[in-house]
């Protein structure tokens, strides 16, 4: 159960999603931007930060990573890759993931907790949770209002593509829940075939009690127990 | 190398042998430079006695050159010309400390072989000038000196000082300050833990922005800012040399006057938090890598002070040429190179031999490192371009010989007259007792800040045990159970009122701050900020405000282990308030036992530590309520709140408190309504029923800010614990009330009155003000 970490200049989430992968059980390692592979990963986080320093706009220069190659032909391989924050902004760019990440509806970086809920329970990110289980934990962006055409939405929804969303903490995904103006209160989304996801949130800084929330570690859990099983198959 | 050069400079770089023997000789003015005429000198903020002096230490008359090291040099930020002598009376001593003052950041044993560095500095002039640069690179600046002693930055805390907020000037600076602190430290990807923000018609032009940061590392990785080893390598790190901030350390060192905005804003740097990024983690590495022996950020005064202050140190000389160090644009002169404070910038001394490998590993971060020099046994430092000397000046009395002063002081009269005024006949709360809570509650300064610490990323490193809006930032140490705690604290209209008993409570507060979290106060750095230490009633301020802060460190035993002075915070000679602002910081062995502020169950009895005296000189409430800024400030026993902090770090350490929260600024009001409120977003309110018998009048013992006082709640049975315990510790302790259910009101009864106060309408006063203040007003 190897998993890729890989690391930008400016990554900043890197050694947390580290230990979140530690805590689930699983054998995290970090790979530099500058490498072309992959060396034998079972799955690829891109973690949060400032990749390249968000310069021109977050992730914009991080899909020019010579990595970036290696990560996208083992998304279309069907690896598992996770995006958190600036990594869901990066997979975008890359286009794995459809829509893009707009400045915040307040224009200001926002750092607070959340409530998210869980769309579905049968993908490789989400089988440890419950179904519209309401989860807490913190964001921390000034680009995360996810964006996407009417059709593209269309099809997000049609495809149960929406892992993730917004809400408040009954599980309601209204407009007050809604942090940032992201359509449709959406919180992550997958590719087409599920194995590409990007999230805003970060459920790597809520693995622990002590840390206010361990709603993030049945995320990881899953992903260490998906990649296991697939070993084993 | 040529890499390191801007094309077109027009020089061959590494042309001239910079150790070549003929260099030796003295030093002679360029084509150009203007001549040394005492006008010159003047401007330079340089006495005649000063030049006078500059001249004997020479023997010669000084190049343009050399004037500029001197100015920089005896600035009073580099120098600390009128704050030295006094600043000699702190306690800096410990047994944990490792590091006491006149390094980077100062460094105590936290246990467990982990060390921790903390800073703290002014950017005050800079960001009256261009609020989100100043603020930006104050952050940048003040990471940049935890981990230049091989420390990684966890944390970092912010101390700002504003006018009041109804200033349309004054939002734009709040606004401009807090955007750059977040901008740049989000990105750096250190969470901010915790500060404070205050708001004051004494600020109004001159904001104070103090930046604190926290490095931990372990104990033998220190590393200090040292040019060792006669023949080892200088390296210029990191950006760029430019044109910005040139004479940046004089112009704090001077006061603004109108129209300073404009004219002054190219002496205010331009951050690049990424660069820094870099920067820090290429720092990390090398210090490692065991390839260097000293590091220091090009801060104030650039590339003069980081080489003067390394050979100082160790006691040798630096010799370097400015053709050698990379610059952004060409022509640049050897005064611009040396004086530049751009930004990002380090100077290494790396082992002879070495330079290969150390470029190494800045290239790995995309950074250049230059060769510029090397270390000699000369005692001089000395600056050739091309191979031709432009300076050549004895280091050390550049540093130490810096002529220092303390002037004669004596009290204001206008203070005086504040000070004395009988607050009695102020003290009715002008439409009852309950407008009179809701506008202290609701006055931004015991607001809460959520607005602003929103804007900044508090969790990241997922190490954020105790976040903003509590009464101490509590960071985990990686790996480990225990902690790090931290608190700024500085009550500008009490150290304005009286400054000794002022920066007493300053640091009081600041201890009792992070005792409350069940953290041991250790040790502090400080910022001074005040006016300009020419005038009698600055330097009798500033005086006063140092023997506070002796007393109270000396007693509570948290010695100083560095911090900053900043002079000259006047507009139109119009000074701010003396403000010593205290950084403190304290350990906790288990961040499991961590006490928070907020009341949690209904049913857990509500008590005092502490006793009720009713001070309301200098208080929120005489500001808020009557428009004053009078009386005597509240004294401090420092026997009583030793006692007050020892007693809480034992219920602490002995789980039986349920939530703690200190009694300052607002009162027992804004104590009590901020336990029920607890935080917003992720916590829930409750309700309280306090009874108080104490004989004062309501005001003074509702809005009173005496110190050494607490509020904790236990579990019921616990309740007679904690009175045996606080009886032991000689702390005053009764009950006062019991924690309500949630959405209940918050009750109080007095000897004369009783107040229901909805929670919804404290939840609205407390949490709206300052987003409606900043989202409305434009």
């Amino acid at each position: 159960m190897k998993i890729a970490i890989i690391t930008f200049p400016g990554s900043n989430c890197d050694q947390d999603c580290h230990r979140s992968i530690e805590l689930a059980g699983g054998s995290p390692s970090y790979v530099w931007h500058r490498e072309t592979s992959l060396r034998g990963a079972d799955a690829v986080i891109v973690p949060g930060g400032f990749a390249h320093g968000d310069y021109l706009r977050p992730g914009a220069i991080a899909r020019f990573s010579p990595i970036m190659d290696a990560v996208t032909a083992f998304g279309e391989e069907g690896g598992v890759v996770v995006g958190i924050c600036n990594g869901f902004q990066v997979l975008c760019e890359a286009g794995m993931l459809p829509g893009a990440l707009l400045r915040n509806e307040s224009l200001s970086f926002q750092s607070h907790h959340c409530r998210l809920r869980v769309e579905r329970t049968d993908s490789v990110f989400t089988s440890g949770y419950r179904k519209r289980q309401v989860l807490g934990m913190p964001l921390s962006h000034a680009d995360g209002s996810y964006y996407a055409d009417a059709g593209t939405l269309a099809v997000l929804e049609e495809e149960r593509r929406v892992l993730f969303r917004y809400c408040d903490a009954q599980g309601n995904a209204s407009a007050e829940a809604n942090p940032n103006g992201s359509l449709k209160n959406i919180a992550g989304i997958v590719n087409a075939r599920g194995n590409v996801l990007g999230m805003m949130p970060h459920p790597d800084r809520a693995i622990e009690a002590v840390l206010g929330s361990v709603d993030g570690l049945p995320f990881f859990e899953s992903i260490v127990g998906a990649v296991a099983r697939e070993e084993v198959a | 190398m040529m890499a390191g050069h801007a094309p077109g400079n027009g020089r061959a770089p590494g042309a001239g042998n910079p150790r070549s023997p003929a260099t030796l000789e003295a030093p002679h003015p360029r084509p150009g430079d203007p001549a040394i005429t005492p006008e010159l000198v003047e401007d330079h903020g340089l006495s005649p006695d000063e030049y006078a002096q500059i001249r004997r230490i020479m023997g010669r008359q000084p190049t343009f050159t050399e004037l500029g090291v001197f100015s920089a040099m005896w600035s009073e930020h580099c120098g600390y010309k009128n704050s030295k002598r006094l600043l000699r009376l702190l306690p800096t001593q410990a047994p944990w400390v490792i590091q006491g003052p006149g390094e980077n950041a100062g460094v105590i044993d936290v246990g467990g072989g982990h060390a921790l560095a903390f800073k703290i500095e002014s950017h005050n002039h800079p960001s009256a000038v261009e609020p989100y640069q100043g603020a930006a690179t104050g952050i940048g600046g003040i990471l940049r000196d935890v981990f230049t002693m091989g420390a990684r930055p966890v944390a970092t805390l912010n101390s700002l000082h504003f006018g009041d907020l109804d200033r349309p000037r004054v939002r734009y600076l709040f606004g401009g300050v807090v955007k750059g602190i977040g901008d740049y430290g989000n990105c750096v990807g250190i969470p901010s833990a915790g500060g404070e923000v205050y708001f004051d018609r004494g600020y109004e032009d001159n904001p104070i922005v103090n930046a604190m940061c926290l490095g931990l590392m372990r104990t033998d990785d220190l590393i200090r800012g040292t040019a060792e080893g006669v023949g080892n390598t200088l390296m210029a790190v990191g950006a760029r040399t430019g044109r910005d901030g040139i004479h940046g350390a004089t112009f704090a060192s001077e006061e603004l006057s109108e129209g300073d905005d404009e004219a002054s804003r190219p002496q205010v740097q331009v951050g690049d938090p990424f660069t820094e990024k870099l920067l820090l983690e290429a720092s990390l590495e090398l210090i490692a890598s065991g390839h260097i022996v000293g590091i220091q950020d090009m801060g104030a005064a650039g590339l003069t002070s980081s080489g003067v202050e390394m050979a100082g140190r160790s006691g040798t000389g630096v010799e370097m040429d400015v053709a050698l160090v990379p610059v952004r644009e060409a022509g640049m002169t050897p005064y611009e190179i040396l004086l530049s404070e751009s930004q990002e910038r380090m100077l290494v001394v790396a082992e002879a031999g070495k330079e290969d490998a150390v470029r190494e590993i800045l290239e790995k971060w995309e950074l250049e490192a230059e060769t510029i020099g090397s270390v000699t046994a000369t005692g001089s430092f000395r600056v050739l371009e091309d191979g031709v000397a432009v300076a050549d000046i004895p280091a050390l009395p550049l540093t130490e010989g810096c002529p220092t002063y303390e002037r004669q002081g004596e009290e204001g009269d206008e203070v005086r007259a504040l000070r004395q005024m009988d607050i009695a006949a102020h003290t009715d709360p002008p439409a009852g007792l309950e407008d009179a809570f809701l506008r202290v509650v609701g006055s931004p300064n015991v607001a809460s800040k959520q607005w602003v610490y929103e804007q900044y990323d508090t969790t990241v490193r997922a190490n954020s045990i105790e976040r903003p809006g509590g009464d101490a930032g509590v960071i985990r140490i990686p790996g480990t159970k225990r902690g790090v705690a931290a608190s700024t604290d500085c009550n500008g209209r009490h150290t304005y009122l009286n400054p000794r008993a002022g920066a007493m409570g300053a640091v009081a507060e600041a201890a009792r701050n992070v005792a409350c979290t069940g953290a041991v106060p250790m040790a502090i750095t400080n910022c001074l900020n005040f006016g300009s230490p020419l005038k009698p009633h600055i330097q009798h301020q500033f005086r006063e405000a140092v023997l506070g802060m002796r007393d109270a460190c000396a007693f509570l035993e948290t010695p100083v282990t560095g911090g900053n002075v900043s002079f000259y915070n006047e507009t139109d000679g119009k000074a701010v308030y003396p403000t010593p602002v205290i950084g403190m910081v304290g350990v906790i062995d288990d961040v499991e036992t961590v006490v928070r502020h907020a009341f949690r169950d209904p049913g857990d009895p509500i008590l005092l530590l502490g006793s009720n005296t009713g001070e309301l000189g200098g208080s929120e409430y005489l500001y808020v309520l009557h428009g004053l800024v009078a009386g005597e400030p509240p004294p401090v026993d420092l026997a009583a709140e030793r006692a007050l902090q020892r007693c809480i770090l034992t219920m602490a350490q002995l789980r039986l408190l349920k939530s703690a929260h200190d009694v300052a600024s607002g009162g027992l009001a804004a104590t009590l309504a901020e336990c029920c409120l607890g935080r917003p977003r992720t916590g829930r309110s409750v309700g309280a029923a306090v009874n108080f018998a104490d004989p004062l009048p309501d005001t003074a013992l509702l809005f009173g800010e005496d110190h050494g006082r607490a509020v904790i709640t236990c579990a019921p049975e616990d309740a007679d614990r904690l009175l045996l315990h606080a009886e032991n510790y000689g702390v005053p302790c009764a009950r006062i009330g019991t924690v309500t259910e949630p959405g209940a009101p918050l009750e109080i009864e007095t000897p004369s009155s009783r107040l229901r106060l909805e929670a919804e309408t404290l939840r609205k006063r407390y949490y709206g003000v300052i987003p409606d203040i900043m989202n409305q007003a434009g």
